[in-house]
């Protein structure tokens, strides 16, 4: 007999749904999200015009192309509230309180199941005004409808990048179960990208380009949506996030053997 | 009465599993040491145990606390690698986690929970019938079953956290059985419950044994759950097996007498007493032998013919203290 089997998509919808039922039983959150989203962006764009500090350009950036990146941003920080810090940051959770347990015990991949089982509506305020800031401040750059569609490809590389970078960090905590400050100090090695990288000093673009990838997250993007990216840094894009996909996945499966489930 | 058969579901050969844990002194001088030079040490928390268990079989897993009882649970659930030895449940390997293997087994941990704590029960069922690929109209008719036999129909649509602990551990229950798994380990189900919920999960326990001839291996603190559940029982003691056999085998065993408490009219002289029997206590006028199970009858009838009575009851020691006396005494040969 033919098994009946749940269609991947179905299930995600059916996480997602039941996560965001949960979050809405707290209304008070939801303003308060909007009222931190519109707050920070307001911050980066203030920080942004006292670089600028009243010229045209700065570091070959106009000040439109430079707004294109602060939508990137945003918009990648939308993804980590919405996304990753309602899942990966469970993981700890999971390791501490034993119930890893459970995911483990479940016929689906425990990757997908801890990076897919949450969603919090309170990264999608980040994540729309990004949206519109970039789509804003690329027609005002100049860029084209095929500009828009090229820049998904790096987009996308830069969301995997970054999930991939959370989840091996999220994933030591196998070992080390106390790893909260972790993802932390991603998250505050990630909010360079604010600004394109070309902004920096020689030794912190080195760094940024090559030890923590800020600059494929939102500068790569960014020059891709203004149309002046390169084929080279698309691809490299792409290539990376496929290696580190690829390395966080044999990474966990690694972990998982040294898991030696919280005792009762 | 358990539905068991022939075959072998669980196999359990030679098993072992040790842990590296750090090893550190009290103090800041300790701390110190250990910060700088780390000492590890090697803890057997299994040692070489084998067993096998029978289709449709309710074994009772004993053992006091660090016993190797919860270890030898999640290695044959597969979320620990044995150190040595083979374990099998169904014909796979557990700790390869294969897809199948999972759909077959579950795990029910009294002291964790796996339902969404600010949903109904009812939203995490629905995950876990898509989980196990129940189809809809077949998980529907699952929960309806499940939760008729658990008495917590009206209980699903509210969000977990407003339940009681006994309604969360039966909602718990559902959802670990939802997939309709054909080997069932509990660690502890019944935790923390008061006695009434005790006695349902337990009756729960029996009627999805006998309904689905689901095999059963079940830890637990409370003796009434393995007396009620299990003719079978293994100890572990220390890591190892010390016994698998018979409940009331073991019992006869290692507690070969039973205890006869007489209420007297008057005090008698203890030369009186002593003549009927190996005399536990005496407390005025209540008196207790240990009487071996073969003279029962006959020291009951001269108890009654030659004292005072007022009162008589004849009891079998209570199964914690039959346990207590099996860990305290030398092993016993495994497999009675």
């Amino acid at each position: 007999m033919r098994r009946h089997r749940t269609p991947l998509l179905r299930l995600v919808g059916l996480f997602w749904s039941t996560s965001v039922a949960a979050e809405m039983e707290y209304r008070v959150d939801f303003v308060l999200a909007v009222l931190n989203s519109g707050f920070g962006l307001l911050t980066t764009i203030f920080g942004l015009s006292l670089v600028f500090g009243g010229g045209p350009s700065f570091a070959g950036w106009s000040w439109h192309q430079a707004m294109v990146v602060v939508g990137v941003f945003t918009i990648l920080e939308g993804f980590t509230r919405a996304v990753l810090e309602p899942n990966l940051g469970q993981i700890v959770r999971h390791v501490q309180q034993g119930t890893l347990d459970f995911v483990l015990l479940k016929p689906v991949s425990a990757q997908l199941w801890l990076s897919t089982r949450g969603l919090s509506p309170w990264g999608f305020p980040d994540v729309v005004l990004g949206v519109g800031l970039t789509l804003w401040a690329a027609l005002k750059s100049g860029a084209g409808a095929a500009d828009l569609a090229l820049a998904i490809v790096p987009l996308a590389a830069a969301v995997v990048t970054l999930y991939s970078l959370w989840f091996v960090l999220a994933t030591t905590s196998i070992w080390f179960v106390k790893i909260y400050n972790v993802t932390q100090v991603l998250r505050t090695l990630v909010e360079a990208g604010r600004y394109p990288v070309s902004v920096y000093p020689f030794g912190h673009r080195m760094f940024f380009t090559f030890i923590v990838p800020v600059a494929f997250l939102t500068t790569v993007p960014a020059e891709t949506l203004v149309g002046r990216g390169s084929w080279a840094w698309i691809a490299a894009s792409v290539g990376l996030a496929a290696l580190l996909a690829l390395a966080a996945r044999a990474f966990f499966r690694f972990a998982l053997r040294f898991y030696t489930s919280a005792s009762s | 009465m358990s539905a068991a058969s022939d075959e072998v579901v669980v196999h359990v050969a030679d098993l072992a599993k040790h842990y590296r844990v750090a090893d550190k002194q009290p103090g800041v001088v300790g701390t110190l040491r250990h910060f700088v030079r780390r000492k590890h040490r090697i803890i057997e928390a299994v040692r070489g145990v084998s067993f096998d268990i029978a289709r449709g079989e309710m074994v009772g897993f004993l053992g006091p606390n660090g016993a190797g009882k919860t270890t030898t649970l999640k290695m044959l659930t597969g979320l620990v690698h044995p150190t040595t030895g083979e374990a099998t449940v169904s014909g796979f390997v557990p700790f390869r986690r294969h897809a199948d293997f999972l759909r077959q087994i579950t795990l029910v941990m009294g002291q964790k929970q796996q339902l969404v704590w600010d949903l109904p029960a009812l939203d995490s069922l629905r995950i876990n019938a898509a989980v196990y690929d129940v189809p809809k109209a077949e998980a529907e008719q699952r929960i309806g079953a499940l939760a008729e036999m658990l008495s917590i129909t009206d209980i699903l649509t509210q969000p977990v956290r407003k339940l009681s602990l006994g309604q969360r551990m039966k909602a718990e229950l559902l959802a670990a059985l939802l997939h309709r798994p054909s080997v069932v380990f509990l660690d502890e189900p019944t935790l923390g419950l008061d006695v009434n919920a005790q006695t349902a999960v337990r009756a729960f326990l029996r009627d999805y044994n006998e309904r689905y001839g689901a095999t059963i291996l079940l830890t637990s603190h409370y003796m009434a759950d393995i007396t009620a559940l299990c003719e079978r029982v293994l100890l572990v003691h220390d890591g190892r097996l010390v016994y698998d056999g018979d409940l009331a085998a073991m019992v006869a065993r290692v507690a070969p007498h039973r205890e006869v408490e007489v209420e007297l009219e008057q005090p008698l002289p203890a030369e009186q007493l002593a003549a009927l029997g190996e005399i536990e206590r005496v407390d005025g006028c209540v008196v207790r032998w240990l009487v071996p199970h073969g003279a029962l009858t006959r020291t009951v009838a001269q108890i009654m013919q030659t004292l005072p009575v007022r009162d008589l009851r004849v009891t079998d020691p209570p199964i914690e203290e039959i346990i207590g006396r099996v860990f305290a005494g030398p092993a016993p040969e495994a497999r009675a």
